[in-house]
């Protein structure tokens, strides 16, 4: 059972980050709100590799005592994720930086104002 | 008879681009032109070899289908039943048929923005960025990796978000950019949630391995409904569209058709997932004995119906130009998802398989009707500066060429005959009518409120009396009318003799997409 | 190469160009009958306009908006839930989505 707690990790923060990126109104929240989701989904990436009672693959010759090593291939899934990540916030916030120099307000409602 | 190639072509596809992205800034520190000629240079380059791998897949395709791997970094005899950690390309004929599309529509993209750019500062930033989304867009529709597909889907939205947001003096075209990178990046992470869910379960992320090991789980079914409404999404189906006028109508017009370019490549994504990865459980039975294709294509048609009549509804108030063909465009995506969807709930009868060539043909002839309805709006924002059709009036005495290529653009986005858009529209009429009448019906109203559409913008903007202020507006430079020239060719090339696309190009890409045993022996080598 | 054949029809381009194009030598003969004399700067090149003055020419042009006015004065019901979904508002959009996502979840999953 208690090998199940990152999952439910994994769900909870997902449905976090969606409930911020619906229902709150600044966009620094939004924004928050993503790094959440991706969060969670870096979280799952590296849960999948886990073998019970293993080491870090980072050893050429095998220590004594330790019979396995963990999956390496989630962990290079999770660097990737993590580093296009930094640079999607990136973008996201240096936007968020001219939409402020451009309307005052951070308030999703207030600046999307061309309907129809 | 084809060319022998090198293995290695669908690496360099990829690339060169890239390469040309890096080199650019540097260039543009010498000279200016220099840098335009060479991002000229370089998608010439790019677009050739597109061509020649293309004419090798087609020409050998007539016998067998034939498709081209390339593995990455290690010779081509690997064991392929340990687990698979290699990245691969794979090419067959659909991808292929997706790259030519988009190194077209790239290639008329850079030469039209010659002329269009030209008062614009920090033009060396437009041209990486352009660079960069032609190669993240050739490659998600090359590669034969779940991962790797996700990787040049970042790619993809990250510079194609900046682009649309590159008149940063304008507050608006920031915030359109913004919205754009918010929908991207969480369709992106829930791709990533289902890539993550299937690696779980069967310890690979190649496609063709996977495709050969899914049985239809429960955790199967939850990674399919994710991919696909992530990746429809992307692709602009209703009601998630609405992401979709507001960048497509604040970008640069250069912009927007690269941005179309990236919306069909997410198009694509969808139909690789349906029918390549999920393609051996597709007629075992889900629920109450309905088999799974019937399901999911039960599923898609209504929201397909719904685009096609919000698409052309929307369209019909609104006077900003741009605006007004981006509401056009969600329409057309509706149009497709129409035949993908009649193509998947009638899977193995014989209007079914036409239902799908139906689809495949109109994604490229939606390309590039939209492409040059677009070329057009910019083309009129160039000269007379305005953007909303409350202000035009009496355009035709000045600007002759650009009429004659608005009512071209204008009669083929309609479905008139002779030119391309009937051809494919009416294969879809004829098939969809077979699985249920409504269908059809719905289609071809809105193929006429669609024209009814596009022939108030040209009462407004190109006909009436001649107006006092447009009196000195003269015709747009050559280099944005030869652009324009190439689509018109194309597209009356494409109307007159449709039998010669359908039969050597799209018929190979529908026969590649419905039998994935030629996918999978590729990779793992006949089994 | 000029037919395409769908299942249960086929559609040549050829034989509507051809029709076109006699329909125009058609038009143009037709034309060639007429009358080519006129006198020109008098009253027979000025608009008739039923006897009303003529007005500048930015008064007399119909706008785009007000074109198509009797289709969207009678549709206006359906276009008014229309333009309520169309908000510009981001977190709506992320709303859609997850509506579709739990819909198709539901009909596929459970």
């Amino acid at each position: 059972m208690i090998y199940n707690i990152p999952y439910i990790a994994v769900v909870c923060l997902i449905l976090i980050g969606l409930y911020a990126l619906v229902f709150k109104r600044n966009l620094i929240k939004m924004i928050i709100g993503i790094t959440l989701i991706e969060s969670g989904v870096n979280l799952f990436l590296i849960t999948l590799g886990y073998r019970k009672g293993s080491i870090a693959p980072i050893y050429t010759s095998k220590p004594e005592g330790i019979s396995i090593m963990s999956l390496p291939v989630p962990q290079a899934l999770t660097l990737t994720s993590i580093v296009i990540g930094v640079a999607v916030l990136a973008l996201m916030l240096s936007l968020v930086i001219h939409i402020y120099r451009h309307y005052g307000t951070l308030d999703v409602r207030k600046i999307g104002r061309l309907k129809e | 008879m084809s060319i022998p190639l090198p293995e290695y072509i669908p690496a360099l596809i990829v690339a060169v681009p890239l390469l040309g992205a890096f080199l650019t800034p540097l260039i543009s520190r010498i000279n200016d032109k220099l840098r335009n000629i060479f991002v000229i240079l370089v998608l010439g380059l790019n677009s050739f070899l597109v061509s020649i791998l293309a004419y090798n897949i087609f020409t050998k395709s007539a016998q067998e289908p034939y498709i081209m791997k390339y593995v990455f970094g290690g010779s081509q005899n690997i064991d392929f039943s340990l687990p698979v950690v290699r990245i691969l390309f794979e090419v067959d004929a659909m991808s292929i048929f997706m790259a030519i599309i988009a190194s077209i529509l790239v290639f008329v993209t850079v030469i039209y923005s010659w002329a269009f750019m030209k008062e614009n500062t920090g033009l060396d930033k437009y041209y990486t960025l352009l660079l960069l989304l032609t190669a993240g867009m050739l490659g998600m529709m090359l590669t034969g990796d779940m991962f790797n597909f996700f990787v040049f889907l970042e790619i993809t939205s990250i510079s194609s978000a900046a682009l649309v947001a590159f008149w940063t003096h304008k507050g608006e075209s920031v915030e359109a950019g913004f919205k754009y990178i918010l929908i991207s990046t969480i369709g992106a992470l829930f791709v990533l949630f289902a890539v993550a869910i299937l690696y779980g379960q069967y310890d690979a992320l190649n496609i063709a391995v996977l495709s050969n090991a899914i049985q239809y789980t429960f955790l199967d079914k939850i990674a399919l409904v994710l991919l696909i409404v992530a990746l429809a999404m992307k692709a602009g189906m209703v009601p998630m569209h609405m992401w979709l006028p507001d960048s497509y109508s604040r970008a640069p017009a250069t912009v927007t058709i690269a941005l179309v370019g990236a919306t069909l490549a997410s198009l694509y994504g969808v139909l690789r997932v349906i029918f390549t990865l999920y393609g051996n459980v597709l007629s075992i039975p889900a629920k109450f004995g309905i088999p799974v294709n019937v399901l999911i294509g039960w599923l898609v048609i209504p929201l397909a119906v719904l685009s096609i009549i919000v698409g052309v509804m929307m369209a019909l108030r609104q006077t900003d130009f741009k605006r007004l063909i981006a509401f056009a465009a969600v329409a057309e995506i509706g149009y497709m998802f129409l035949a993908i969807g009649t193509g998947l709930a009638a899977m193995g009868t014989e209007y079914g398989r036409i239902a799908l060539e139906g689809g495949i043909f109109h994604i490229i002839n939606d390309a590039l009707d939209v492409g040059l309805l677009f070329l057009v709006a910019g083309a009129i924002y160039y000269a007379t500066k305005e953007w909303s059709l409350n202000e035009m009036g009496g355009l035709a005495r000045n600007m002759k060429y650009t009429t004659i290529f608005f009512v071209i653009g204008l009669l083929a986005v309609a479905g008139m005959p002779p030119f391309n858009g009937f051809a494919s529209k009416l294969i879809i009429y004829e098939s969809t009518f077979q699985l249920n009448p409504i269908l059809a019906i719905v289609a071809i109203l809105c193929s006429i409120l669609l024209l009814a559409t596009f022939v108030k913008v040209f009462q407004s903007a190109f006909m009436g009396p001649k107006l006092p202020k447009f009196k000195d507006v003269k015709e747009v430079p050559r280099s944005m009318l030869f652009a324009m020239g190439i689509l018109a060719c194309s597209i009356i090339f494409f109307g007159l003799f449709p039998n010669l696309i359908l039969e050597n190009i799209v018929r190979p890409a529908a026969d590649a997409l419905l039998s994935n045993a030629q996918y999978i022996t590729t990779v793992l080598g006949g089994a | 190469m000029f037919t395409i054949e769908t299942g249960s029809g086929f559609w040549t381009p050829l034989v509507w160009v051809i029709a076109i194009v006699v329909a125009f030598l058609v038009m143009y003969i037709l034309r060639m009958f007429g009358n080519k004399s006129y006198k020109k700067d008098t009253e027979q090149v000025k608009s008739f306009l039923s006897g009303n003055p003529e007005y500048p020419k930015e008064q007399m042009q119909i706008k785009a908006s007000n074109l198509y006015w009797g289709f969207t004065k009678s549709m206006e019901g359906f276009y008014n839930i229309l333009r309520k979904m169309h908000t510009g508002n981001a977190s709506d959009y992320v709303l859609w989505f997850v509506i579709i996502l739990a819909i198709f979840l539901l009909i596929e999953v459970i």
